[in-house]
């Protein structure tokens, strides 16, 4: 019952973590092993066999998270994900769990800002455990009211624990409320603790019967399977659920942004840190369609890995930060921040390295980059897509969040030749573009020592 | 009810569907590393594992000595400065990685098994693991940057904790003092510290190669061949003093501005090769190591909300590791938590798991059997583990037999025998009460 990790730093997560499923060559004969099937009631099943070990890989997606929530009810969505393992009529409390461990499984779950979704690792033979739990609950959850008393308060300690007592992710927090006033990316996952203070179990019940439907889901499985037994099966399970009337949700677009917005967040902490964040197009909304892939390929040139420039430049040559990183997320449902985070070196200023950070980015606009650079993210890209196949469970991942943000499944299969093609000037063209300052929103972290005073962080 | 009963068929048949364990093959280099190896045909990269016990635990006194050491490994070596390190590895879709562990250093490689790509991958990594330059002007460099990382390590109670619980555990033992070393000792760290260590430690009687991947067994050969041949020989390193258990209880209250209070509890646990390992495991398996449904969350979370995270587990090192129970609680109810946590303790080393625990935990670490070497990452650290702590190699396959065979005494014997609740160090770190 973790949040996605993306809520806390989506910019530290490296440029090219999400990555498509297959070596160059083996694509057509490899995608022939992703199978898409829909159910009568309009759930969509993707298998995705991998015979390397007897084991299988189960997830249940649905098609709702943070984005879909609005002021006053923020947190919901996790808030019920907590909740899932809280019984039906036919099982209490925490039984799910202790049926899944004793069949040797493991299990959790997870929310981001489009999605939430629920999963099993399991030894082969198992998977029918998995389909019986997940279509159980996804329509006869029970949501006592003694549970989610105690249930809100675990949430509120998560967030104390995550949030509130990390200076960074506090910063991030307010960073991303800055950077976005009406897409609902403004709100964190977890919810505002005053939001979670008041949250009653009728938001729960309402959350669930809006967004807890077959027709809103996809099971995602992957693992040593058959696909048609697979399919076998999520008949027999998911088949006679029920669908819902879906609302169709309303498209509660960003309001253009015309300036810089700065903020600073004075918290209890040792050392300074800032945010940086432009605005950019993801898959779903970029027009042309390229410019996500181009996206990427200047993620990885900034960010890339240890011979990237905002390494090489920052921390190791002008030793301006102790660290720094670059971050975006193609697979999303709205527009998203290209993010620039950073922990000044001893003695800088935090002025002169967001200077510095400045000055790589208009490199970007006016120098291309270089053969030697392109070659490298690519051949990084294609390495990576086969070290990827090493994670069931990633695998697995990628197909779920492609689904559930709108981009669909197949575009994953292309991601490694739309990098491919992707052009220094194309890199330049979007740096121009979007790594402006009338998208940029930047946050600054002031430690403050014990007695509240701000902390002198330059020594 | 009628799910349970369904399930019942599959139940039975757990251990009956297990399937073929990799086959570790083991050997030594001509200069006494020992090799693990693992076919794995499937995908067409292959990880390299190479450890020498060198970690923080070799130290002596100067603390954050093994870390920097590793740390600065790629730093440089003959004809290659950092970037052209860095540059090397990532033109070639390679991935490099060092870390430092109390116990261990571990210097890896993951890399496509095509010719032109790993060849030049392994040239370059045996080059950095045997022939570092540590130039000075990096030290400097990361010298300042370790103590930054020092400075926000302040920031987090959860670390704050941690440091203190080893410290209160191992007093003047070496496993007391941080990986990271301190303001002092890492300010005072020479190029020389770094040479010295690398030089003595660093070599191949010291080291564990393991390899797993899509290269046969004559690849494999001559990969750790090349590997060990370019380490000096040199000496294993000798063994660590053993570790004193706690005579008395001890407490420790740091003030932080944290909303919440992190407590952390516990004392000198096991070591790898333990004689107690698996009753010790299977019952903490039940006492707060598997999550929901072991009694720490239930008690903790699932019946009082009072944290979000609460566990216990045995770090089994080469010579004894810790104990510890943790969790993290809104500052006004660390009383309540620690006391819950305590009884609930205090009452699993009384009396020990129920039989219909012992089964329900036996089902859930022999039917997961699978997932734990279902990848190469690891298939990889388990050959490590394996050859670094000298455990069997058949270690993976007779394990599901091990834990079939503990019986709910010998968890209570264990556990009476070697957990202390009145002799346990205590740690809370927030403003409590």
């Amino acid at each position: 019952m973790m949040l996605n990790k993306a809520q806390m730093k989506q910019s530290l997560l490296a440029a090219l973590l999400w990555l498509p499923l297959f070596a160059p060559g083996l694509a057509l004969a490899e995608s022939e092993r992703i199978h898409e099937y829909m159910l009568d009631n309009g759930m969509k099943v993707l298998v995705k066999e991998d015979h390397r070990s007897p084991v299988v890989v189960s997830q249940v997606w649905y098609r709702v998270g943070a984005s879909d929530e609005y002021g006053g009810i923020t947190g919901v969505s996790h808030v019920l994900e907590h909740m899932m393992f809280k019984g039906t009529k036919a099982h209490g409390p925490g039984e799910f769990s202790r049926i899944i461990a004793e069949n040797g499984g493991r299990e959790n779950a997870f929310t981001g800002k489009d999605y939430t979704a629920y999963f099993q690792t399991l030894e082969k033979s198992r998977l029918e455990v998995s389909f019986e739990m997940e279509a159980d609950r996804m329509r006869n959850l029970l949501l006592p009211p003694e549970e989610f008393e105690k249930e809100v308060k675990v949430v509120m300690e998560e967030r104390r624990m995550r949030t509130e007592d990390n200076p960074q992710a506090l910063t991030y927090e307010q960073f991303n409320a800055t950077a976005f006033f009406s897409s609902p990316y403004h709100q964190p996952i977890i919810g505002w603790m005053n939001d979670l203070e008041n949250l009653e179990v009728a938001d729960l019940r309402r959350w669930y019967e809006r967004y807890y439907a077959p027709n809103n889901a996809i099971l995602v499985v992957a693992g040593d399977v058959e696909p048609d037994e697979v399919l076998g099966l999520a008949r027999k399970h998911f088949g006679p659920l029920k669908p819902s009337e879906l609302d169709a949700s309303k498209p509660r677009e960003e309001y253009p942004q015309s300036g810089v917005r700065s903020i600073e967040v004075k918290a209890p902490a040792q050392l300074p840190y800032l945010l940086m964040g432009y605005k950019v197009p993801v898959i779903r909304t970029a027009q042309p369609d390229w410019e996500p892939y181009a996206l990427e390929v200047l993620a990885g040139v900034l960010d890339g890995g240890n011979a990237s420039r905002l390494q090489r430049q920052l921390v190791r040559q002008q030793e301006l930060a102790a660290s720094v990183g670059a971050g975006y997320s193609p697979i999303s449902r709205y527009d998203e921040l290209f993010t620039i985070e950073a922990t000044p070196a001893r003695g800088v200023r935090i002025e002169d390295l967001e200077r510095a950070i400045g000055k790589q980015i208009q490199r970007l606009h006016t120098k291309l980059i270089s053969d030697e650079e392109l070659k490298r993210v690519k051949a990084q890209v294609v390495a990576s897509k086969v070290y990827q196949q090493d994670s069931l469970f990633y695998q697995a991942m990628e197909l779920g969040m492609l689904e559930t943000t709108g981009v669909g499944w197949r575009v994953g299969q292309d991601y490694e030749a739309r990098i491919d093609e992707v052009t220094p000037e194309q890199v330049r063209t979007v740096a121009r573009k979007y790594l402006v300052e009338e998208g940029l929103t930047i946050a600054q972290l002031v430690p403050l020592k014990q007695n509240g005073e701000v902390r002198d962080a330059t020594h | 009810m009628r799910l349970i009963k369904t399930l019942w068929p599959l139940l039975l048949f757990i251990s009956a569907t297990a399937t073929a364990t990799p086959q570790i093959q083991h050997w030594q280099t001509g200069n006494g590393a020992g090799v693990y190896y693992i076919h794995a045909p499937e995908l067409p990269m292959v990880d390299l594992r190479l450890v020498f016990d060198a970690g923080s635990a070799r130290d002596g006194d100067r603390p954050g000595l093994a870390l920097m050491t590793n740390a600065l490994l790629d730093a440089g070596v003959k004809g290659m400065d950092e970037e052209a390190i860095a540059e090397r590895f990532e033109n070639l879709g390679a991935q490099y990685s060092a870390s430092a562990l109390r116990d261990m250093a571990i210097v890896q490689l993951r890399s496509l098994n095509q010719a032109d790509l790993l060849e030049p991958a392994l040239e370059t990594f045996i080059k950095v693991a045997a022939t570092p330059r540590f130039p000075e002007k990096v030290l400097i460099r990361e010298r300042s940057r370790m103590l930054l990382a020092l400075k926000a390590k302040q920031e987090s109670p959860g670390d704050l904790a941690q440091e203190a619980f080893y410290q209160a555990l191992y007093g003047k033992h070496p496993y007391a003092s941080p990986t990271e070393g301190t303001e002092a000792s890492v300010k005072a760290l020479r190029r020389t510290d770094l040479t010295d260590f690398h030089e003595r430690h660093y070599v191949a009687r010291n080291a564990v190669i393991a390899i797993v991947g899509a290269v046969d067994r004559r690849q494999a050969e001559s990969m750790a061949e090349r590997l060990s041949e370019a380490l000096p020989t040199g000496q294993k390193a000798p063994p660590l003093p053993t570790v004193k258990p706690l005579a008395e209880a001890k407490r420790r209250v740091i003030e932080h501005p944290s909303s919440q209070s992190h407590l952390l509890m516990g004392q000198p646990g096991m070591t790898r090769d333990d004689p107690d390992y698996m009753p010790l495991y299977v019952g903490n398996h039940i006492l707060g190591g598997s999550g929901f449904g072991s009694r720490i969350v239930e008690e903790i979370r699932e019946k009082r909300g009072l944290s979000y995270s609460a566990y216990s587990y045995f770090l089994p090192m080469r010579v004894t590791g810790p104990f510890m129970l943790g969790l993290q609680t809104r500052n006004d109810q660390v009383d309540t938590a620690e006391k819950v946590l305590r009884e609930t303790l205090v009452r699993f080393v009384e009396e020990g798991p129920s039989q219909d625990e012992l089964i329900a935990s036996k089902k859930n670490i022999t039917g997961g059997f699978p997932l734990r070497i279902d990848s190469n990452k690891d298939l990889v650290e388990y050959a490590a583990m394996i050859g670094f702590y000298g455990l069997p190699l058949d270690y993976l396959e007779g394990f599901n037999e091990r834990v079939e065979a503990v019986r709910v005494e010998q968890i209570r014997d264990a556990f009476k025998r070697r957990v202390h609740p009145g002799r346990m160090a205590t740690i809370i770190v927030g403003q409590p009460g």
